[in-house]
Order: structure tokens, then C-alpha cells, then sequence
């Protein structure tokens, strides 16, 4: 199991190599680059000379592979170069909005699984019952109401009948829990909606499978208690699917929340992305993908892993 | 005329028997029906037995016949939504188990009445430890201790025959073998002493070696803790070597019940005389043409008013338009017959087997297939392509086939009989050896002769229900072989394919519908239908009858045998099941652990083997009549296969041999002539 690890920790790198290959030289297609936002973006009749200056003191006049050179050697000793505008370091660009994003995916994950777990199950277990129409209905539109949408309904039933709306200043959970919860629960909730409503239908069809399995009879023939029956028999072997599915969307929470941030005025890891992109900010834009890239990476791995944790027909033993 | 159609009746006609004392289960005109999108399908029909103390009860039937939901409706473990009993009445050690509500029945569970299941590979949890599940219903219903859960678990590990029980507890289920598995569930199914055992199929998914070492233990384990036994079956052997009553399930209904001497010995319905008929016999001289039942059983939704045997009946007249009550007939035995009489004055039987049996072809001619030294081994992976060891599937294996020759591959599951044939057709590449077909060696042939072989060596497959698209219409599946190989011109396909479906016994309007449409046998023979459309001289038969229930095989090794002999084809038959395989092939190969023990022609193998491996084989498998079965003493092999990745040393069978020394441990011993056409790799013989 540690080889195991090891060998995966490993083959990250590869992966993550092509990652930074990939979006370097992507970003190195699209036409116009920052300086030309940065210098004619409001219109404003700029030299050619300035350009010219302001791209070789941004190190983009250089040859590509020497660039591509840097940024690597840079990588490889935790040196991700500074926001080209900036000019703070990319680390600490992100730090500060991945803090709030963080949380939010967190939170919406909690919101998710929490919910998830019994509404699948019951609905599982009362199969075309009200029970199980409700929770259907519900997973539907989780999956059918675009996140932000919600978030918009949810601001707008807080303002018509609280006439009250959530701080737009981010406060650090560990200043203030309370000031921070009232800002970020609704983001969470907003997105939490659909997640749990793709953790529910996986949990309930996998559920509805494992009941008609073999080892659930024969459990019942022990004359097992139903409660017994379904936690420990059927329950532990239906969640093994469900793990990769809040996984992935976890990650995928990582990566940002690129509308649902507006509809917040949140200032997190999607909206620096928006903002990233449209002023053509390589280093940020990079610096970014492979944040993002190494956290799909590692959860892949951890999802893996857990299986092992949970499953003991898989044993990694290489 | 004498009817019993009440249980008084049938204690009444019990108590002439020397038991005593009320019987410990008593099921009364028992109904059981599940709603489908098909209507209503009635699987169990005024079904009426009693099981005393200590007895040992067989439920024969085949697939469908309503013998496994008899079984979950006395557990009351029917599907909740579709399962239901509008009538009836099981009594077990005096209370009526269809009025106890969930929490009393659920008491009732695993603790007086438990179940052992047919899969033991799906049957256990998969994430929870073999200890965990022996001592849940040791918790449960006896509330004891972990400690003296712990003790107890081990006792009844070491009772059904586990050696090392302590480490067996902490390992889960996929770490142990089929056979083992099959020992825990029993294990679970003592646990707490019950008074009533069901095991359903509890041996179908073993090889008869284990088979016969479960079926001993379950037996002794009865008569020790007098636990009645319920066995449900399809195995007729099954049945005569260990039940005390025998209830032959036919469509729902109980066709016929009685002892097992009097169902065995004088079968007093047509369905039972039939369907011992229909099995080939070990201990019987072979015959010429296996007789079967014609037809196919009846659709359970449709409720009729007729005897349900009567559409495949040979002997039905006017009255078998109504529905027969169970007639005691002069065995003592009930029949569900309205000529139970006639049948026991000898009046009706069943016409004698038509058709001669196989000609075989002298030898003289050149082998249509010879397979020389064939070897294959597979790496034994540890994940990311390390290989931790290699698994010999097949070691120095050589035969051959003449044409219009069957030649029968036996052998317990793991013997590399599967990958010889897939050597053959060239779905894996062989480590070493040759393969010669017709005279053109396979692994230095062109790409032209290859594909002039793949045409001519077809294969049958043994699940009817996945090897076939289940997408294309039967005409497009033998259809398609014929497009790709031109072997006729396109616009002739279709009357090809008609031809092809009449020669295996089906109506040409079949080319319209969908596998899932047919029934087992049925696709079973387009499954044939197809492998003939390539006009072959050779064809593989990987347990081409195995999935099939036994009136439905019967009809499928005739097919095969009468199309061997219009179109000369030369068969490999790989199979377990001896009888089948004796019944079929000229000669017979014996193969365990990826070597051939023994060869000789048919009736050599079965009246003159020379190898204790074939011995112990043919002595393990039971044959369908009660008084040989009663007085064998049984020869038990004991252990299991070896494991793969730590090979015995000399010869393969020297784990297991009863006749082992120091020198078997030690040579291999080489395949030899010990007489005229009969070899055997053994240095005893």
C-alpha cells in the first residue's frame, strides 16, 4: 500500500508536467497579450517603444522554450513568478481568495453529503413511495437549476422577506464564525443543492442495486435486524460509488465557482480566474491551472485510496 | 379414487410411516404469485409437504418450476413490493409462520430455520470479515459475547471441516475458495442450532469433488444435530444419494412427491419418468439416443386450467384438459396425474430411446486436429506490470481428433480445460507446443491459412444468454458469419439462414426475433445454428449444455449428435459433468491442474479407469438411484486444488492422491501407453 502511494505520488509529476506544457503554450496561441490590455485597453494611444519596453521587462520578449524554461525551474523550486499586473506573487494572489473558496467547497460538500446519504436512502428503501417521488422531484431540479440561478432565488427571498442581505466583505472563519457563516452558507447552500442532488441519485441506484444482492438475503435469512441490514450490509457497499462521484465534484467545487461567485459578490478562485483571463495574466493563468491540476491529481489518489479503506478486495500491492 | 389434497391427508399418509410426532414443518396449499409488467406470474401452486424432524426433504425442478420461492416463502423473504402469498398455510414446530408480524418472523430467522444459498461467491458480504459474519446471528439471537461469539465461531469453523479457523475469522470472503465459502455459510447456517436447514442448490457452483465433500458434511451434520434439511436441486444424483422424500416440481405445481425409492424406482408421472430418462447415467450401459421431453415448459402468466405438463406429454388424452388432483398411487407416492394408474399397471411407458447410437469412425484416416506438447502460462500479476509468479494453465498437453470424432475434455474448474480450447481457435497465443489443423501448423501458418482455419473450427459457447448480441435479430447473427466469409452469394442469406434454424430444431420465423426473446434452449441452438453457417469440420463445445436444464439438455446433445453425423463434424466437448461427457464422446481426456492424466476411449474411462484421479472423480459424482447411492460408502477426496502460484512438486495430483507416496511427491510422472490406446500419467499404475 505505501509502494503503492509512493509510485502514484510519483506519476503525478508526468501528469503534471503535460498540464504546464499544455496551458503554457495554449495561452501562447490566443492572440494579444497583457501588455497591450494593459497599455491600449482603455483606448489609450501608447508607442510602439513603450510596448516593446514593458514586454522585455515582463521577460516576453524572450524565446518561448526560455520562458517555458523559467517558469519550470521556477515551479520546481516553489516559484510560481509574480502576476504580471499586478506584480504581487502568484502565491499570494491565490492564497488569498483560496481561503474563501475553500470554504465554500467544504461547506457545500458538507451540505451535499449530509443531506445526500438519508435522502438516498430512503428513497432507496421506500422505492415509489411519496417518500421516494419527493426526493426525485427534488434531485431533478437540483440537477436541472443552474447553481447561480438559485443563488439569485436566494438572495432575492432573503432581500423581499428578511430585508436583509449577507456581508460582501470576506471575514476569516477563525476571526469571526459568525460573520463569516452568514456570508458563505448561502453560496454553499446554492451549490450544495446540485451536488447533493448527484450524491443522492448515485446513492439511491446503487442502494436499489445492492439490495437485490445475494449477501443482503442471506443477512435477512441470519434474521439480522432491518436496521442491521441495511447500515452495515447494504449501506457500507452502495457508498463505494457515491465516494468518487463527492470527490470529483469536490474538486471540481476547487476549481471555482465562476458564476455563482458573481451572483455573491464573492471574491474567490473563479472570479480571479475571470479576471486572470481577460487581462491575459500568463503567470496567474498558470500558476492557477496547475493549482487546480494537482488537486484533481491528489484527489483522484485519495479516492483510490479510500476504496482500499473501504473495499478489502482491492489491495494495491505494487 | 384415492385424492390427497389437504395435509390430513398427507399425515394421515405419513403416519403409516414409522415417524412419530408432529412433523416440525408442515406447508399446506401454499400460493405464491409476483406482479410483473407481464401480469400476474403464479411460481408456486397449491404446493402441499411436510418435513419432520431430522428428515431430509429434496425439491427437484427445473429453472422456474417454483422450487426456490417455495423455499423464500417459508422464510418469508419474498420481494416486498412484487412477492406476495394470497393463500396457504406453513406451519413450522407449531406456529403458523405467515401470521407472525416482521419481528417475530425475523426471530424465527437464522436462529430456528436457517438458509444456505447457491452462490457462495455473491452470498457473503464482500466488506465484512468471515468472523463478523458467522458471529452476527451468534449475537443476535443468542446474545452472546464477542468472546463467546468468538469461540463459538471457531467451533463451527473446525465443525464443518476448516483447518486454521482463528486466521479464517479475520480474512474476508474473497480470500478463501469456493468450496471454503461454501463451508462458511453452512457454518452460519448451524450457528444457532436450528431445527430446520433450507440450502438451495448449495453445491450447483462446486465441483464434484467438493460437491461430494459439502453434500457429507451437510448430511452427517443432519443426522448429528438431527436438523431436518430442505435440498432444492435440479441434480437427480443430488437427490437419490441423500433425501429421504422426494417432491418433483413441474411449472408450479408439485407433479409428483413420495420416498425417494418409489420416485426413483416406479416414477408414477410422466413428468418424473421423463426427466430420469432424460439424464445421461453413469451407472447404466450407454445407450444409442438420450430421450427428453419435447417442448418447452409453460408460461407462468398465463393461468390454464389444464394439467400443465399436458402440452409436452406423450401420453395426453381428453380428461388432462383439467387440472389433476394428486392421486395416491400404489407406491405410496402422489401423483399429479389422471393416468397414475395406467403408468403403474405398465400400461403407458415411455417408447424405447429411437435412433442407433454413434458409429464411430475407425481411425484410419488422418486427425482432422493434433494439438502436440501444448503449453500456456499466464503471468501472475502484482499490478503495474510486475509479474509476481506464473500461472501454468496448461503444461505438455497433447491429443488428437479424427473426423467425425468427439472428443471429451473433463476435468474440476482450474484444470485448463477452458484454455485448451481457447488455444485451439486461436484466442490465446500458446507459450509453447503445436497445433496441427488439418495437417497446417497453426503457429508458423500464413495469414491466408489462419483465416481459412478461423472458418473451419467453430465454437458453442456455455451461457446462452451472453454470448449473443443482444441487439441483432437472430437472422443477423447467423447471417452476419455469412456475409463476412461470402460463403453464399448476399441475396441467398436469408433462405441460408432458414436452413441453418431447421437444422437445429427451430421454425424459420425465428430469424425475426431478439436473443432476449428465446428461451436458454433456444439460444442455445441459434448459438449452434450460428457456428454451422461457417460449414466447419471442427467445433469447439466449451460447456455447451451446462447452462441448460436437464429435459432441455437432452435435446440439445441430441441436436449435436445427429448434426455430427450429417455433416461429419469432429467435436472437442469440454465439460464437467462425467455422465454428459461419457454419454457424447468416443474418447475421453482427463485433465487437473493444467495436465492430462488420463486418455483412453469411453467405455475405458468409465468401466476401466487406470488414474486415481479418474477414479475419485467418477466415484464422487452421484447417479440418480436411491439404493446404489444409499449403500456406496462414499470415497472422499480430500482437500482442494492446489494454488497455482505455489504448484505441488512431481505430480499435480500428489496433494490429494489416496494413494500418494514419497516418489509421487517427487517425479512428474509422464503420460504412457499402459495399454493399447489407454495412457495415464501415473507411476502406481
Amino acid at each position: 500500500m505505501l509502494r503503492y502511494t509512493i509510485n502514484r505520488v510519483l506519476l503525478m509529476i508526468p501528469t503534471l508536467i503535460g498540464v504546464a506544457v499544455l496551458v503554457f503554450f495554449l495561452l501562447r496561441v490566443v492572440p494579444g497579450d497583457i501588455v497591450e490590455i494593459k497599455l491600449r485597453g482603455d483606448g489609450g494611444s501608447v508607442t510602439q517603444e513603450t510596448i516593446d519596453m514593458e514586454r522585455k521587462r515582463l521577460g516576453l520578449d524572450r524565446p518561448l522554450a526560455t520562458q517555458f524554461g523559467d517558469w519550470m525551474v521556477g515551479m520546481a523550486t516553489l516559484d510560481f513568478g509574480n502576476s504580471m499586473w499586478t506584480e504581487r506573487p502568484v502565491v499570494t494572489e491565490i492564497a488569498g481568495r483560496l481561503e474563501l473558496s475553500f470554504q465554500v467547497a467544504i461547506m457545500a460538500t458538507l451540505v451535499a453529503v449530509l443531506l445526500a446519504i438519508p435522502m438516498g436512502t430512503m428513497a432507496a428503501l421506500f422505492r415509489d413511495s411519496w417518500i421516494d417521488y419527493t426526493v426525485r422531484i427534488l434531485t431533478i431540479g437540483g440537477l436541472s437549476i443552474p447553481s447561480f440561478w438559485f443563488g439569485m432565488l436566494i438572495m432575492l427571498t432573503l432581500l423581499s422577506l428578511f430585508n436583509w442581505l449577507p456581508p460582501i466583505t470576506f471575514t476569516p472563519i477563525y476571526v469571526d464564525p459568525v460573520a463569516n457563516l452568514t456570508q458563505l452558507i448561502w453560496p454553499a447552500l446554492a451549490v450544495g443543492y446540485r451536488y447533493c442532488a448527484v450524491v443522492a441519485r448515485m446513492i439511491r441506484s446503487s442502494l436499489l442495486e445492492v439490495m437485490n444482492e445475494d449477501y443482503v438475503r442471506t443477512a435477512r435469512a441470519k434474521g439480522v435486524y432491518e436496521r442491521l441490514v441495511i447500515s452495515r450490509h447494504a449501506l457500507r457497499n452502495a457508498l463505494l460509488p457515491a465516494i468518487t462521484v463527492i470527490g470529483l465534484e469536490f474538486t471540481f467545487l476547487i476549481g471555482g465557482l465562476v458564476v455563482t461567485e458573481q451572483v455573491f459578490n464573492l471574491n474567490g478562485i473563479g472570479q480571479l480566474f475571470v479576471q486572470s483571463v481577460s487581462r491575459n495574466d500568463f503567470t496567474l493563468i498558470q500558476g492557477m491551472v496547475m493549482l487546480i491540476a494537482a488537486f484533481y491529481v491528489f484527489v483522484n489518489l485519495a479516492i483510490d485510496l479510500l476504496y482500499a479503506v473501504f473495499d478489502p478486495r482491492i489491495r494495491y500491492n505494487a | 379414487m384415492n385424492v390427497a389434497e389437504t395435509s390430513d391427508d398427507l399425515r394421515e399418509l405419513r403416519d403409516t410411516r414409522p415417524e412419530v410426532g408432529a412433523p416440525l414443518l408442515e406447508v399446506d396449499d401454499l400460493h405464491t404469485q409476483f406482479s410483473t409488467s407481464r401480469g400476474i406470474v403464479r411460481a408456486v401452486e397449491g404446493v402441499s409437504f411436510t418435513v419432520n424432524r431430522g428428515e431430509v426433504v429434496a425439491i427437484v425442478g427445473e429453472s422456474g418450476s417454483g422450487k426456490s420461492v417455495t423455499a423464500l416463502s417459508i422464510m418469508r423473504l419474498l420481494p416486498r413490493l412484487t412477492g406476495k402469498i394470497p393463500k396457504g398455510r406453513i406451519m413450522f414446530d407449531g406456529r403458523s409462520l405467515l401470521d407472525l408480524d416482521d419481528e417475530q418472523m425475523r426471530q424465527i430467522r437464522g436462529r430456528d430455520i436457517s438458509m444456505i444459498f447457491q452462490e457462495p461467491m455473491t452470498s457473503l458480504n464482500p466488506i465484512l470479515t468471515i468472523g463478523l459474519q458467522i458471529k452476527e446471528p451468534l449475537q443476535i439471537h443468542l446474545g452472546m459475547t464477542d468472546r463467546e461469539a468468538q469461540d463459538r465461531s471457531i467451533e463451527l469453523l473446525q465443525l464443518v471441516g476448516i483447518t486454521d479457523p482463528e486466521r479464517r475469522l479475520d480474512q474476508y470472503p474473497h480470500q478463501v475458495s469456493g468450496g471454503m465459502r461454501q463451508r462458511v455459510m453452512i457454518a452460519i447456517g448451524l450457528a444457532c442450532n436450528p431445527k430446520l436447514i433450507i440450502a438451495d442448490e448449495p453445491t450447483t457452483a462446486l465441483d464434484v469433488t467438493i460437491q461430494a465433500q459439502i453434500l457429507e458434511l451437510m448430511k452427517n451434520l443432519s443426522r448429528k444435530l438431527d436438523i431436518a434439511l430442505i435440498i432444492i436441486t435440479h441434480n437427480l444424483g443430488v437427490v437419490a444419494r441423500y433425501a429421504d422424500r422426494v417432491l418433483v416440481m413441474y411449472a408450479a405445481r408439485v407433479a409428483e412427491q413420495g420416498p425417494a425409492e418409489a420416485v426413483f424406482h416406479n416414477p408414477r408421472h410422466p413428468y418424473s419418468m421423463g426427466l430420469l430418462r432424460s439424464v445421461p447415467r453413469l451407472d447404466r450401459p450407454r445407450g444409442g439416443k438420450l430421450e427428453t421431453i419435447e417442448g418447452l415448459p409453460p408460461n407462468l402468466a398465463d393461468a390454464s386450467a389444464a394439467c400443465r405438463f399436458a402440452p409436452r406429454c406423450p401420453f395426453r388424452i381428453a380428461v388432462c384438459d383439467q387440472e389433476p388432483p394428486l392421486f395416491v398411487t400404489d407406491t405410496g407416492s402422489l401423483s399429479r396425474c389422471h393416468r397414475h394408474e395406467e403408468i403403474a399397471s405398465g400400461k403407458i411407458t415411455w417408447s424405447a430411446a429411437g435412433g442407433a447410437g454413434l458409429n464411430f469412425a475407425a481411425n484410419t484416416e488422418a486427425p482432422v486436429l493434433s494439438v502436440r506438447n501444448l503449453t500456456k502460462n499466464f503471468a501472475a500479476s502484482g499490478g503495474l506490470r510486475r509479474a509476481v509468479g506464473m500461472v501454468r494453465a496448461v503444461q505438455d498437453v497433447s491429443f488428437s481428433i479424427y473426423p467425425g470424432e468427439t472428443l471429451g475434455l473433463v476435468g474440476e474448474s482450474g484444470c485448463g480445460k477452458t484454455t485448451v480450447g481457447r488455444l485451439i481457435l486461436r484466442l490465446e497465443e500458446p507459450t509453447s507446443g503445436e497445433i496441427h489443423f488439418e495437417g497446417v501448423n497453426l503457429s508458423t501458418a500464413s495469414p491466408a491459412e489462419l483465416k481459412a482455419m478461423r472458418r473451419k473450427v467453430q465454437v458453442i459457447f456455455q451461457d446462452p444468454y451472453s454470448s449473443l448480441n443482444p441487439r441483432m435479430t437472430v437472422g443477423q447473427i447467423i447471417g452476419e458469419p455469412l456475409h463476412v466469409y461470402k460463403i453464399v452469394d448476399g441475396g441467398q442469406v436469408e433462405a441460408r439462414v432458414a436452413e441453418l434454424l431447421e437444422n437445429v430444431g427451430l421454425r424459420p420465423e425465428m430469424a425475426e426475433r431478439y436473443p432476449h426473446q428465446l428461451s436458454g434452449g433456444q439460444r442455445q441452438r441459434v448459438g449452434i445454428a450460428r457456428a454451422l453457417a461457417m460449414e466447419p469440420s471442427f467445433i469447439v463445445c466449451d460447456e455447451a449444455v451446462s447452462a441448460l436444464d436437464v429435459s432441455i439438455q437432452g435435446q440439445i446433445i441430441n441436436l449435436l449428435e445427429e448434426l455430427q453425423r450429417k455433416f461429419k463434424l469432429a467435436f472437442l466437448f469440454i465439460a464437467h459433468d462425467l455422465a454428459v461427457v461419457r454419454h457424447i464422446s468416443a474418447r475421453v481426456v482427463v485433465m487437473y491442474f493444467g495436465r492430462i492424466m488420463e486418455v483412453a476411449d469411453r467405455d475405458t474411462i468409465y468401466g476401466g479407469s487406470l488414474h486415481p484421479y479418474t477414479k475419485v472423480l467418477l466415484d464422487a459424482a452421484p447417479v440418480p438411484d436411491p439404493t446404489i447411492e444409499k449403500q456406496r460408502e462414499p470415497r472422499l477426496i480430500k482437500g482442494e486444488l492446489p494454488s497455482h502460484l505455489a504448484p505441488p512438486t512431481g505430480c499435480v495430483f500428489s496433494t490429494r492422491c489416496p494413494q500418494v507416496s514419497q516418489e509421487c511427491r517427487e517425479v512428474v510422472p509422464p503420460l504412457e501407453e499402459k495399454r493399447p490406446g489407454h495412457f495415464a500419467a501415473c507411476i502406481k499404475v
